[in-house]
């Protein structure tokens, strides 16, 4: 019987697997296992994996933190806003924290050498996204995301927002300056 | 049995409980003005998100997208889906329907929250994107509308399963359910537990916007929002494959090559969708990736491996029927010499293609744990779901209306020309777009943004000039696929409100006996095998299989090079 009838074997599932469900049943499982093999695998041997490192904080806590970079590793100010523009050492904590509507304050960090990233949001959810390297990870508030980069280029990178913020998330953008080393 | 209250449709010997094909037919058309509100947004955000057109203000186009989806996502879909389950039991078992009374009531309560919802929407205080992620806030009706639009569908499909439970004890069908029944059933059981998470994340957020709770967490939030979210996909993918193994049943009278596989697959989407909501939030913080592997791989995989299955056994389910019929020559006689010219196959067929190799693995591929770092957010995601709930479910659900018209609304369809090309139209349109989108997306363009040039912002970025090519495909392609959905509201419009009624033959230049009687398949001697080649009953279809594969695994692996090129993250 077709579909859209009762099944003409009452006994349906006796019915012997034809061969060419067999077969691709099993590629496809083998496949699909693979596919999730790869995921641990890439954690061992591939460089790109998320720390999962989070804490929870607060805005006012995050701020507190970032103020501090910011006092002590400001080299310059750019933009119309006098954006602070901090260059910490190489190894160290570094914060970014996101607002309605910017990305604060603009990092400058050594190419080749690592930091731990720490990245909050003061208010809604936003979404960082770094470009053109494109990495994007989703910015909670209360929650305090920590992950270890090593800028491998040095092309300057801009923050973009992508998660809907309101009416400036269009504008709410940032920067990441990657300088070649040394004094 | 009160006889009265029945109807069997002469043509496809189907029978028709009165009440039910009311509430049938009142669900289908409500779905199908939503469908044209809901496209009517989508030119408007295609014509701003194409940069050489750039048609709204910043305000209008998040209003605008926010209708777009809810509207689409939810209302459509859902909408529809509530008349496929009362057609799938009601019609299918040829029973009455359990209570229409509360049929009406769960109707009456979707339609008031469609207008709720939209009412606040239009209000201009609740653009905040169908997610509404806490804490932005919306006004309050917002969430109202949706609750009240949940609980409507949750007594569908409450009437659904209380019809299933009388068909039973009245013994209107021998044996077991149909496929297509049980792949109804499984998207209802989705749906409730949708449902459910959908109640434990909205009534919250409703009280807390009317200020009776004065926190929500962020992540908590995303955590069940997408409980919500993604179930409510699976309800999509579950009613649009039954719609195809219906399809297959009415055009070639295919018959599925085994009840245990298909049902078993159908099966694997309960058991393991739920928790698949872990791949919306791959890069969110506070979850650890043993948690996001297991939930994306362990229960993801097992569910794509079910629509692997499906995607092999509707077409091998076609030729194996096909070939019963002689068409045995070559590999692809059966799929050849199939009937392209009725909108029932073609449109079906389009949702198959289209939904497996564009839907099926760029899903996959950004559900990766590590992959989701490169296309978290991009403009990349909507041209995945694009191809999923758009090729997949509307234009599978475009199809089953073509079916539709004659058989449940008694009239011949009208246009018919213009209902042979719709198909294409929207499905080749759509998935244009939809490679464009994730074309532009593998190269950072976001989603869900009003200026990919950043005019006004402070500091501004340039994208290649190849995003904006891609852009202003997206803009183009687009135009021509709502051109397509138009043709499909025209035409069952115009066909449910102004068409003649049906004689023997309609007006498509096919019988509508041929298109819902065709004969179940007879075995042929020897079994299905002997139609076919290498002790395959459909060869063909592995074939196709087979090259999906092929692509499948090359873009993988594309992928892990890319990501393999950003910058060192640990
Ligand atoms: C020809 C038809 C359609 C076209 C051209 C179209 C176009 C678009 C465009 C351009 C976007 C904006 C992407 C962005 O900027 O983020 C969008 C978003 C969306 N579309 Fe469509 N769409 C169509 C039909 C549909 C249908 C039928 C559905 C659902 C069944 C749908 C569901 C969505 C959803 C859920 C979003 C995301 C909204 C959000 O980000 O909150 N679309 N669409
Ligand atoms: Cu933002
Ligand atoms: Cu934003």
């Amino acid at each position: 019987m077709s579909a859209i009838q009762p099944p003409a074997e009452t006994v349906w599932w006796k019915q012997p697997l034809d061969k060419v469900e067999g077969t691709w049943i099993a590629i496809a499982l083998v496949w699909s296992l693979f596919m999730f093999i790869m995921m641990p695998l890439w954690h061992i041997y591939g460089k790109q994996n998320l720390s999962n490192e989070a804490y929870r904080t607060t805005p006012q806590a995050f701020l507190a933190k970032t103020q501090a970079m910011v006092d002590e590793f400001t080299v310059r100010t750019e933009t119309a806003a006098n954006m602070p523009v901090v260059r910490p050492p190489p190894g160290s904590d570094v914060y970014i924290l996101g607002r309605l509507w910017q990305w604060w304050p603009i990092l400058e960090l050594e190419k080749g050498q690592s930091y731990r990233l720490h990245i909050s949001s003061m208010d809604w959810q936003h979404g960082f996204s770094l470009q053109p390297v494109n990495i994007n990870t989703q910015i909670l508030p209360g929650y305090e995301m920590v992950m270890t980069v090593t800028p491998d280029t040095s092309v300057e990178q801009t923050i973009i927002c992508n998660e809907f913020c309101g009416l400036g998330h269009h504008n709410m953008t940032g920067k990441i300056y990657v300088v070649e080393g040394g004094p | 049995m009160n006889k009265e209250l029945f109807r069997t449709c002469p043509e496809s010997g189907l029978q028709f409980h009165k009440p039910a094909e009311t509430l049938m037919r009142t669900n289908a058309v409500l779905a199908v003005v939503i469908l044209l509100f809901g496209g009517i947004t989508a030119l408007l955000v295609t014509l701003t998100r194409w940069p050489a057109v750039h048609l709204l203000e910043a305000s209008q186009f998040y209003q605008v997208l926010t209708l777009h989806g809810v509207n689409m996502l939810i209302f459509w879909m859902i909408t529809f889906e509530i008349a496929v389950l009362y057609f799938c039991s009601s019609t299918l078992l040829k029973c009455r329907l359990a209570t229409p009374r509360i049929a009406w009531l769960g109707f009456a309560l979707m339609l008031i929250g469609i207008v709720v919802n939209n009412a606040a929407v239009l209000n201009g205080d609740a653009s905040v994107m169908m997610t509404s992620y806490v804490p932005m806030p919306a006004n309050p009706n917002f969430y109202l509308g949706l609750i009240l639009f949940a609980v409507g569908a949750l007594l569908g499909c409450f009437v659904f399963l209380g019809t299933l439970i009388i068909a039973k004890e009245e013994k209107t069908y021998e044996g077991s359910i149909p496929l297509v029944t049980f792949g109804a059933l499984t998207a209802c059981i989705i749906a409730i537990f949708t449902i459910a998470s959908g109640a434990v994340i909205l009534i919250p957020t409703y009280l807390w916007s009317i200020g009776y709770i004065n926190n929500i967490d962020a992540a908590m939030y995303r955590l069940v929002w997408w409980a919500l979210g993604h179930s409510s996909q699976q309800i999509n993918v579950a009613a649009h494959v039954s719609v195809w193994y219906a399809i297959a049943a009415i055009v070639f009278g295919a018959r599925p090559l085994s009840e245990k596989v298909s049902r078993t697959a159908f099966f694997l989407y309960i058991a393991f969708l739920q928790i698949a909501s872990a791949h919306h939030l791959l890069v969110d913080p506070g979850l650890s990736s043993e948690w996001k592997i297991f939930n994306t791989s362990y229960a993801m995989y097992l569910a794509v491996l079910a629509s692997m299955v499906h995607g092999l056994t509707v077409p091998g389910s076609i030729e194996v029927a096909q070939r019963a019929k002689g068409l045995t020559n070559g590999l692809f006689e059966w799929l050849r010499k199939a009937p392209w010219g009725n909108p029932v196959f073609s449109g079906m067929f389009l949702s198959l293609i289209g939904f497996g190799f564009i839907g099926g693995i760029s899903g996959v591929v950004m559900g990766t744990e590590q992959i989701n770092i490169i296309i978290h957010n991009t403009i990349y995601v909507p041209g995945h779901f694009h191809a999923t709930v758009v090729i997949g479910s509307t234009l599978a659900f475009m199809s089953l209306t073509y079916f539709l018209i004659p058989v449940l609304f008694r009239k011949q369809v009208m246009l018919p020309g213009l209902a042979k090309i719709q198909p294409y139209l929207f499905g080749i349109g759509m998935m244009v777009f939809t490679m464009a989108m994730m074309g532009a997306g593998t190269l950072g363009v976001q989603r869900r943004h009003w200026d990919m040039a950043f005019t006004d912002a402070m500091i501004g970025f340039d994208y290649p000039a190849s995003a904006y090519t891609f852009m202003g495909v997206v803009g183009i392609s687009g135009v021509a696929a709502i051109l397509g959905g138009a043709a499909y509201v025209l035409v069952t419009v115009l066909s449910v409100f102004f068409g003649k009624p049906v004689g023997s033959e309609s007006s498509f230049g096919f019988t509508t006996s041929t298109l819902t009687r065709a004969e179940p398949v007879v075995m042929p001697e020897g079994g299905h095998e002997a139609a076919g080649k290498w002790g395959f009953a459909a060869p063909g279809t592995f074939l196709l299989a087979m090259f999906f594969l092929v692509i499948f695994v090359l873009y993988y692996a594309v992928n892990w090079k890319y990501l393999a090129s950003v910058w060192p993250i640990s």
